[in-house]
């Protein structure tokens, strides 16, 4: 039963449909989730016992951190099944999440940064997490790269896959290595805010960011694919439906 | 009015809050700008390829 | 009907030919190694010129000259081959590809990674290391030097062919050698104090083993890609 609707999936045509309808029920209860749980964040929950208000930074960091890891994975999961199973399809998902991976990279890092200059006193520490999302951040960007420079549709798509197989496999590594080099060094670390400490009316708002990030990233990431679908299709008699059917399927998201 | 202007403040940690939040939404919406582009594109271009095929049968 | 070569043949001859072509071109298998002492002649320069300040330095010196230096040679790996068409045949040959390719990486650590470990040694007295810890240094050199050269030549097939593959090169691999920077560092570190190190040795030693056994795929998966 799963393997027909894999299969269906790896078809051009059945995944541009039903990717374009899937998009708008991932794309508005993502903006819902979003509005709800950033006016709950800044608005509705307590402050911080020990951070204040400044703490509220969470709900935009954290979520950012999850993406940036997730998509990675994704990507790398994808690219796997695209080299596997010689299938465009995944490999237009694969690289439909690059550049959505990197910019939540970045924005982690940057309000990582920003969280840590009143907490900590400084813009930069070498902690773990951050570091971590920068090393990440060069895989992201090193992918991009590799991604430009070969302009050859087929073989960019296998060895960017191999690419992102090889850095996942690295990056649980990498992050072991991080936090083992940083217990020897016992630099700052601000971003122990376990979840398990949090109450439930700091915890949910930040929930529900989780979830709100997650349906975005999915979202946008088919808006992609759907297009890289297209661009990998020489032939095939169902572009003329598809694109003439509908010129902008992808729906009207927003946060 | 007072109320509002305290929650704006942040408790003085404002300058941090709202930078992150409105980096995190400009992010969003560039993404969303950047994933349609792209689609659009992609259309075009299946659109030029078709017309070529078409007129060269 | 004669049997297929035996691996132990593959490799030897495919290592024999390698080193024969790299030393018949001359002195240049000896730039990497020139440009390790050209990098770590720069951290004194840059940083502060006396022993025991340096000492501080020499780890991370070390560390990040042998990586650079060890870059620098990737590219010539798998060049010339791809572009005479000798990959090709090798991948079509019939042969474990991945083991061909495996030889033609110990042929690179050979003439990067051996003269690096030799040289170590007189680096690190120039950089303050006390000369009773320095044996202890090689160590960690070795198993890494082996580890950078595996990861180095999956960034080298990834980036086979391409024009301006030298510095996107770097940008691939440089992420990956984390691992084996930090705990290399750590361990040569800890020798240059004079103290034990067997723990970051076993963290090097199992990236090493993860690498041996799992580049060589890799290596050979984007070599097929980029030359059929």
């Amino acid at each position: 039963m799963t393997w027909l609707w894999f299969n269906k999936l790896a078809s051009p045509p059945h995944f541009y449909r039903i990717a374009g309808r899937w998009i708008p029920w991932l794309a508005w209860p993502a903006a819902l989730l979003g509005i709800i749980g950033v006016v709950w964040g800044l608005a509705v929950a307590p402050g911080d016992y020990q951070q204040g208000e400044g703490y509220r930074i969470i709900y935009v960091h954290a979520p950012s951190a999850w993406l940036s890891t997730f998509t990675y994975t994704a990507m790398a999961v994808t690219a796997a099944i695209g080299l596997i199973w010689r299938m465009n399809v995944a490999h237009a998902v694969s690289a439909s999440c690059a550049t959505l991976g990197a910019s939540f990279t970045f924005v982690a890092l940057a309000t990582g940064s920003l969280w840590g200059k009143p907490m900590w006193g400084t813009w930069w520490e070498w902690d773990p997490r951050l570091t971590s999302e920068l090393l990440l951040l060069f895989l992201y960007l090193g992918y991009l790269g590799l991604r430009g420079a070969i302009e050859e549709q087929s073989r960019s798509d296998r060895v960017c896959a191999l690419l992102a197989i090889v850095g996942v496999v690295n990056v649980p590594i990498i992050y072991y290595s991080v936090e083992w080099w940083n217990s020897l060094h016992q630099a700052p670390s601000v971003m122990k805010f376990g979840k398990s400490s949090m109450p439930a009316s700091m915890l949910t708002p930040l929930l529900i960011m989780f979830a709100s990030g997650t349906l975005f990233a999915a979202a946008l990431v088919l808006v992609r694919a759907r297009g890289e679908v297209l661009r990998r299709e020489r032939a095939g008699n169902w572009i003329a439906a598809a694109i003439g059917a509908n010129a902008t399927a992808s729906g009207r998201e927003g946060e | 009015m007072s109320g509002f202007l305290t929650w704006l403040s942040m408790g003085k940690y404002a300058a941090y809050v709202w930078p992150s939040f409105g980096l995190t939404l400009l992010v969003v919406v560039l993404n969303i700008h950047w994933a349609r582009r792209s689609f659009r594109e992609a259309q075009a271009l299946a659109r030029r390829r078709l017309a070529m095929r078409r007129s060269e049968s | 009907m004669t049997s297929p070569p035996s691996l132990g043949s593959l490799a030897r001859l495919q290592m024999a030919r390698d080193l024969r072509l790299a030393l018949r071109r001359g002195g240049e298998w000896l730039q990497p190694l020139l440009f390790f002492l050209v990098i770590t002649t720069l951290f004194p320069l840059t940083f502060d010129p006396q022993l025991s300040r340096l000492r501080d330095v020499a780890p991370a010196a070390l560390w990040v000259s042998a990586l650079l230096s060890s870059l620098l040679a990737l590219e010539l790996l798998f060049r010339d081959d791809a572009q005479d068409g000798t990959l090709e045949q090798m991948a079509v040959s019939g042969a474990p590809l991945a083991w061909l390719l495996l030889a033609k990486t110990a042929v690179h650590w050979l003439l990067t990674g051996v003269p690096l470990v030799l040289v170590a040694p007189v680096v690190a007295g120039a950089l303050g290391a006390p000369y009773a810890t320095i044996p202890a240094l090689l160590a960690p050199l070795v198993l890494g030097s082996i580890t950078l050269s595996l990861i180095g030549a999956i960034g080298a097939a990834l980036t086979l062919g391409l024009r301006r593959g030298g510095v996107l090169l770097g940008l691939l691999t440089l992420p990956l050698t984390v691992p084996v920077m930090i705990f290399g560092a750590r361990a040569s570190a800890l020798a240059i104090a004079g103290q034990p190190f067997v723990g970051p040795m076993y963290l090097l030693g199992a990236v090493a083993a993860l690498a041996l056994a799992l580049a060589p795929i890799a290596v050979a998966a984007a070599v097929r890609i980029n030359v059929e």
